[in-house]
């Protein structure tokens, strides 16, 4: 009897088989069929076979089934807002799922710890000071990594590092940061400035052309495939700073590491499309959905997650209405809801708060 | 000699005094030594220094003759293993995860474990017979379960020494035992094991080395039988304890009333 339980505990070890590869792989396959599918999408709409041989034609001699200005929008309008929803998309779903780990709590976010907020303030201000492209990502990137340090500093000066804590100094640091944004805004010349950084602020991806990708689409994917590259450490993180020491980790350069890369992914993404709420805090809940906890899975699944979710986002973005809908109206609206329920799912335990 | 500490002494930014000083003692392969102390004396700090959490202000460590300090952490992880007293993970990875995560001091710097690594991960989860577990999450488990878990990782990781920080914590009667019994029989499988604990009787029970740490003034380092006496556990919890010699068992057992 006990012998025949334990050989059935056995073959119920070696028969499980894990999924999530597949899960990622088949949502990756979507996500070009989507990418596709959404060049051809808008007011001027081109069919998919059209869409993949007008994408492939710099590459191949095909025979030229389409006229010059179907080429032109989709090689040079749709094309780069699509590759910037990919970078976007996927750099702030994936940045979300690393911020969740390192500080081992699954309800803070590049927006809940004000970083989004930090660098867009400081993007603001370069902007109005008639700075642009590489200038502006560097001080959103300052701006980012003034707000997360402030966030830490205000933790530590605490003397406290519960979760509870950190969302507290998020709002701070956040809150700091859109009064800030405020200011900016009301210095801002009322007729020019003032409606370019409110309508920026809001996220979108309408405006975004060839050489707007010029000076992020390297540090991005740099920043994407040095995060992918140690996922695998972001699992030992999360056990806490002196379970990963114990396990030969140096933890706190591993942290270090992860903020400057995804605050260069933050800094760049604001620089494109301003600051998209909720996006970076939802995507890691709905990938966990999919693939479990474990940040080797679970990092590579809200990169493909953020990709899908920001295509279809922007999808929706340029064809609800006649103008553009801002890609944090839409974000927020959807993503709130989302996050309710998925809170009510996991029925999230009181210990995260305090732990 | 698998282990040499030499004056180890540890002091806390901002503090005047040293936490810890003076202490001195090795361990052989295969031994066991519990630290005792009253809550705050250091016991924590003691087991911090010798797992390389934090740096001593002072003195030498030596694992199998070369200085931990000097081997890098990495290697150092392959030397020593650390249970934590309160191990809540935040996320639910599965058991088998958990345990791989052993690996990691083995693991190429951007690898992520491969097949071989899961093996080994299960060889573990078997050895401690919790193949039932294995894709149950760690966060739904009791807390013996966390502490046979934890166990598996720490054999995965594949370290001389294993240092425990009051394993018997927060564990029910029974698993207090049966996590004595295994502290036991992973020293008779050639395992150096150096745990705290609130409990003389533990210290008594498991026969072997024990040190006392009391706020820093004293260190004392011998068989628990022969330090852990009625003078050092009165004075160190300040009670008026009790050694008393139980025949039929030929044990001396630990007695005071309120």
């Amino acid at each position: 009897m006990e012998n025949g339980r334990i050989q059935e505990k056995r073959a119920n070890k070696i028969e499980a088989t894990d999924k999530s590869n597949m899960y990622i792989l088949l949502l990756s396959v979507a996500a070009v069929i989507i990418f596709i599918f959404s060049l051809g999408l808008g007011q001027f709409e081109i069919s998919f076979i059209d869409t993949i041989k007008i994408v492939l034609s710099p590459f191949f001699p095909i025979e030229q089934t389409w006229d010059a200005t179907m080429s032109k929008i989709v090689l040079e309008i749709r094309l780069p807002r699509l590759i910037a929803c990919v970078l976007v998309g996927g750099g702030l779903g994936l940045s979300g799922a690393i911020y969740q780990g390192i500080f081992r709590n699954p309800l803070v976010s590049q927006d809940m710890l004000g970083v989004s907020n930090g660098a867009a303030v400081m993007a603001a201000l370069a902007i109005t000071l008639g700075y642009t492209d590489y200038a502006v990502q560097v001080a959103a990137f300052i701006g980012g990594i003034i707000a997360i340090l402030l966030v830490l500093g205000i933790t530590a000066l605490i003397r406290n590092s519960s979760s509870l804590v950190l969302i507290l100094a998020g709002i701070i640091v956040s809150g700091f940061a859109s009064s800030l944004l405020t200011l900016i805004k009301y210095l801002a010349d009322a007729e020019v400035t003032l409606a370019n950084i409110t309508y920026w602020l809001m996220g979108s991806l309408s405006n975004v052309v060839f050489p707007d990708l010029r000076t992020v689409y390297l540090p991005m994917i740099l920043c994407i495939i040095v995060l992918l590259c140690i996922r695998w450490y972001i699992n030992i993180l999360s056990l806490g700073d002196n379970e990963a020491m114990s396990l030969g980790v140096n933890a706190k350069g591993i942290r270090m590491l992860c903020i400057i890369t995804t605050t260069i992914l933050i800094a760049s993404a604001v620089c494109i499309s301003g600051t998209i709420s909720w996006f970076g805090l939802v995507i890691p809940h709905l990938s966990r959905l999919v693939v479990g906890d474990n940040h080797t899975k679970l990092v590579p699944m809200s990169f493909v997650m953020g990709v899908v979710i920001m295509m279809l986002v922007d999808n929706v973005a340029r064809t609800l209405s006649v103008t553009e809908i801002p890609l944090s109206v839409i974000t927020g609206i959807v993503g709130v809801p989302i996050f309710t329920l998925l809170l009510i799912k996991q029925r999230v335990d009181k210990n995260d708060f305090r732990s | 000699m698998i282990l040499e500490v030499k004056d180890l002494a540890y002091k806390y930014p901002k503090v005047k005094e040293e936490t810890i000083k003076d202490i001195n003692f090795s361990l052989q392969k295969g031994q066991i030594m519990c630290i005792l102390g009253p809550n705050g004396s250091g016991k924590t700090t003691l087991l911090n220094c010798l797992a390389n959490l934090i740096t001593p202000s002072k003195g030498m460590i030596k694992v199998a003759g070369k200085s931990i300090r000097s081997i890098g952490r990495r290697e150092a992880a392959k030397e020593i293993g650390y249970v934590p007293q309160f191990h809540n993970a935040v996320y639910a990875y599965t058991v088998r995860e958990f345990v791989t995560m052993g690996r990691t001091p083995y693991l190429d710097i951007l690898g992520t474990p491969k097949k071989k690594d899961i093996e080994i991960a299960d060889e573990a989860v078997s050895k401690m017979k919790i193949e039932h577990l294995a894709h149950k999450k760690y966060t739904n488990l009791s807390g013996g379960e966390k502490q046979q878990a934890m166990i598996a990782r720490i054999l995965v990781q594949n370290p001389k020494i294993i240092m425990l920080d009051e394993p018997t914590n927060h564990l029910d009667y029974g698993n207090q035992i049966r996590t004595l019994k295994m502290i036991k029989e992973l020293s008779q499988q050639g395992y150096t094991i150096i745990m705290t604990t609130h409990n003389p009787d533990h210290a008594l029970m498991l026969e072997d080395k024990a040190a006392i740490v009391d706020y820093g003034s004293r260190f004392i380092y011998g068989d628990s039988k022969d330090i852990l006496t009625q003078d050092n556990l009165s004075k160190i919890y300040g009670l008026n304890l009790e050694m008393i010699y139980i025949k039929e068992r030929d044990k001396k057992i630990c007695i005071t009333s309120i």
